[in-house]
């Protein structure tokens, strides 16, 4: 997101923060019953508009049109594929009627599906009036043709929703609809087939296809609030969900680029739950104070102090001139904290702009390099995608290994293979490629490491009394020790090459 | 306690911003700011001023402070050490030597020589090269540099960088207005003070928010010198086309036709400027060394800059003017062979460079003989 994007979002943010917060003390309590109700929709078209008008151009033909398009669809999909709550739970939807439980309020659905469609229909005529064009960043495809893809959306929707019944095989599917999506985009050959692929549908030379040509703005994150949704329904933990409320969940427009993932149940009770007693007007004041002091301080992290160490962090070309050790730490602590701004930069403007609409995104960094051990960490680094991969993947691995799948292996190996797993996971989540594995495979050695020492720690320390001071150096060194290892760990994750990787340790070790 | 005030933080910001920001403008603090600087503390002073335009690249950049210029250059490294005659170098792009490694610029092979004077003094070059073809902002930076107290400024021309209607094309001259007007009144150039080319900045464009552009090229020339000092790189380092060898039949150089280049088409002025700032120290003037082409049309035009007829009688006013003004002159325009040039008919090979710096070391040891 640039800096122009954030101002102007900002501004609108600001805008409407001011607008509420004056409608909140309006004694007849009219202004803010009106704010009230125009606050999701403005959440709405604002995140949808914003899918179009942040996706990054790409050579291949209205792909930068049919890239949102396609998130809009695999939302509206997700969306119906989780209309029937599974058994376990279910609140009552806010917009159902009478009809029962999963029967979605039909008036309210349509409703946002026209919204929705009008706000595509009005980007996708964008094409006819040169004075407008373009909110996105070429020419949007002949309306008709819009109109064609929006109504198999639709359509598609429909069917599924109709299929979602009893079947849960329809959340798995789509999970491994979702799944091979990203592996897609995730892994450079094939994202160069893809691209292929679309080069030859739209008449374009397929000899120049390139990984490069197609980038799916935001797509991780959608893709892991997607699974996040359908897992939960699955297992019936889902809330239900209106299509506005849902489409907000998935592309509230602050969190579309870098995250934070949120959780939907969460997501959806400051969505519900704005504060319209007695105490509003001072609630809304507090959110816009609160919200442009994160952006702030977000702008601040990232355009500040990251963009400024990004000139002198290591990459792949610095990397193989640095001449002496002393300059290759030096880089290298740049780049680690370059980073660290960058990304906690963007976390800040996220959260302030969601504070901004009266959103409390989820928090996704807590001091990580103060962290004394890689376990805490991964506590507070990237929080939010830790606690997905926590509850969707370590968890129920190792639950089945301790019972079903593996119940006779021990306590150690279960770990590990836990530990092991979802770190590679994560590392692949980055990208298909040996470094990022390598990456993965360098935290899992490590969380194993930590884990294991401090069992054996804990038996050999129980009962014996340590002094403070002695605490607090333990503390100190601990902090730097998991520091470094978080430093070096970079290496493999900045460095594409592993012949390079190697080299570079090598450097920093006086090689 | 009382409740924090969002409208009274607003307004002192507001004035806060303000307030610095007309401050900023009043005093003008950038040539000060650009004075601090980590080089020569941190990291090592650059050997050649900062000068790219691929930053990310070539882990410096062009700016126009000065100030900063000189103080990320090795000269500024503290007082000069005894035992040293000090040589500045001052030219066009061949001297600060574009496509060539910090280690094979002249300056860099006049000191690989290890040349002593008569004298036991160490010759030490100090390479002041910028590129871009202008006398004039040859002469900015010699004001600049007289402060390091050379014992001998060698100023490497060519017949480019001499027409009076190039003298402010340069960036580097245009947004020094001030100090170009003031060599100008000083020696009485004959160049125009007003020219609309010399840039001079509103209240506004003065302002902290004006001037960030050239804040943030002062700040980002301190955090390159990490990436200095790491790789040793200072420019980018391009594939490149050879310098044409094969010409156009075209007998026009600039706006002048054959058959006379007269004296007064060339600022000649700028280089007695150079000899009055100067005051005791001596300079040598050197025609620096071009591409003499054997290719198609070569008997029109020794390369792609110069047509023969006007390079023929440049070399003739410069000899004559040498004579006339009794400076010191060394006409090298011949000195390096056409396979020693990248990729311009100035720029030389690391080959090249040590011919034309073995010539230039010679001759500064014999003048003080």
């Amino acid at each position: 997101m640039s800096l122009t994007w954030i101002v102007i979002f900002t501004a609108g943010g600001l805008l409407f923060g001011a607008l509420a917060a004056l409608a909140a003390r309006d004694a007849t309590g009219r202004l803010n019953a009106l704010t009230r109700r125009a606050r999701p929709w403005l959440m709405l078209s604002a995140s949808v508009t914003a899918l179009y008008w942040l996706q990054s151009s790409t050579p291949i033909r209205h792909l930068d049109f049919w890239l949102p398009t396609g998130t809009l669809g695999l939302t509206g999909l997700v969306w119906a594929a989780t209309l029937k709550p599974r058994p376990a739970t279910g609140a009552k939807r806010p917009d159902q009627t009478a009809a029962g439980p999963g029967t979605p309020d039909l008036r309210a659905t349509l409703l946002t599906g026209l919204v929705m469609a009008g706000i595509v229909a009005l980007i996708a005529s964008t094409r006819y009036v040169d004075a407008l064009c373009c909110l996105t960043p070429s020419r949007p495809p002949e309306i008709g043709a819009a109109g064609m893809a929006l109504l198999m959306c639709v359509a598609v929707s429909v069917i599924v929703a109709r299929l979602a019944t009893g079947r849960a095989w329809l959340d798995a599917a789509l999970v491994a609809l979702l799944l091979a999506l990203f592996v897609a985009l995730k892994t450079e050959p094939l994202t160069a087939g893809v691209s292929a692929l679309l080069r030859a549908l739209t008449g374009q030379s397929v000899s120049q296809a390139s990984a490069l040509d197609v980038r799916w703005l935001g797509f991780s994150y959608i893709a892991f609030r997607l699974i996040h949704v359908l897992r939960d329904h699955a297992g019936g933990r889902l809330p239900a969900l209106s299509l506005r409320e849902f489409v907000t969940y998935v592309v509230f427009f602050p969190a579309l680029a870098a995250g934070p993932i949120d959780r939907a149940e969460r997501f959806v009770k400051d969505l519900r739950g704005w504060d319209a007693g007695p105490n509003a007007a001072a609630a809304r004041v507090e959110d816009v104070a609160e919200g442009l002091r994160r952006i702030l301080i977000g702008v601040f992290k990232k355009f500040a102090i990251a963009d400024s160490l990004a000139l002198i962090a290591l990459n792949p070309i610095n990397a193989g001139q640095i001449q002496s050790m002393g300059w290759a730490w030096v880089l290298l602590y740049a780049y680690a904290f370059r980073l660290y701004f960058d990304f906690s930069g963007y976390t800040d403007i996220a959260i302030g702009m969601g504070r901004l609409f009266g959103a409390r995104l989820p928090e996704n960094f807590d001091r990580p390099y103060l962290r004394p051990n890689l376990t805490m960490f991964w506590n507070s680094w990237h929080m939010t995608l830790a606690n997905w991969f926590r509850a969707y993947w370590f968890n129920p691995l190792t639950r089945w290994l301790r019972t079903a799948g593996g119940a006779s292996l021990n306590a150690s190996v279960i770990i590990f293979i836990g530990q092991t797993s979802t770190m590679l996971l994560i590392g692949l989540w980055h990208g298909v490629t040996w470094n990022y594995a390598l990456w993965g495979a360098w935290h899992a050695a490590g969380l194993f490491i930590h884990n294991r020492w401090t069992a054996w720690a804990r038996s050999r320390q129980a009962g014996s009394p340590t002094s403070a001071w002695r605490a607090r150096i333990t503390h100190m060194l601990s902090v730097a020790l998991t520091f470094h290892f978080v430093a070096l760990g970079w290496v493999w994750f900045v460095l594409p090459d592993v012949g390079q990787a190697v080299a570079l340790f090598a450097r920093l070790f006086g090689g | 306690m009382r409740g924090i005030s969002t409208r009274r933080i607003a307004i002192k910001a507001l004035l806060l911003f303000v307030v610095v920001n007309v401050v900023f403008a009043l005093t003008d603090p950038l040539p000060a700011i650009g004075s601090l600087s980590a080089y020569n503390l941190i990291f090592p002073g650059r050997p050649r001023l900062p000068y790219s335009d691929f930053p990310e690249r070539a882990y410096s950049l062009s700016l126009y402070n000065l100030n900063a210029m000189f103080a990320s250059h090795e000269i500024a490294a503290g007082p000069r050490p005894s035992g040293e005659y000090r040589v500045l170098l001052i030219g066009d792009s061949s001297v600060w030597g574009f496509l060539l490694r910090p280690d094979d610029t002249l300056a860099a092979r006049i000191n690989a020589g290890g040349r002593t004077l008569p004298d036991g003094r160490r010759l030490r070059a100090y390479n002041l090269g910028y590129p871009i073809m202008s006398v004039t902002k040859d002469l900015l930076l010699l004001q600049h540099a007289m402060r390091y107290e050379p014992d001998l400024i060698v100023w490497l021309v060519t017949l480019e960088s001499l027409p009076a209607g190039r003298q402010l094309l340069h960036p580097l001259t245009q947004n020094n207005a001030g100090a170009v007007r003031g060599l100008i009144a000083d020696y009485g150039l004959p160049l125009d003070a007003s020219d609309a080319r010399l840039l001079d900045p509103s209240f506004i464009e003065r302002t902290l928010i004006g001037q960030r552009r050239n804040m943030a090229d002062v700040i980002r020339l301190q955090v390159y010198g990490a990436l200095w000092a790491a790789t040793g790189i200072d420019q980018d380092y391009p594939d490149y086309e050879p310098a044409a060898i094969d010409l156009e039949a075209d007998e026009t150089f600039h706006d002048l036709k054959p058959p006379v280049l007269r004296a007064e088409d060339l600022a000649l002025e700028v280089l007695r400027a150079g000899h009055h700032l100067a005051g005791d120290t001596p300079i040598l003037i050197v025609n620096e060394p071009i591409l003499i082409s054997n290719g198609r049309n070569s008997d029109i035009r020794y390369n792609f800059f110069y047509p023969r007829w006007a390079y023929d009688q440049y070399r003739v006013i410069m000899a004559e003017q040498a004579r006339q003004q009794g400076w010191r002159y060394l006409d090298l325009w011949d000195v390096v062979p056409m396979g020693e040039f990248t990729n311009s008919a100035v720029h030389l090979t690391p080959a090249g460079s040590q011919l034309l710096a073995d010539r230039i070391a010679q001759q500064i040891v014999a003048g003080e003989q």
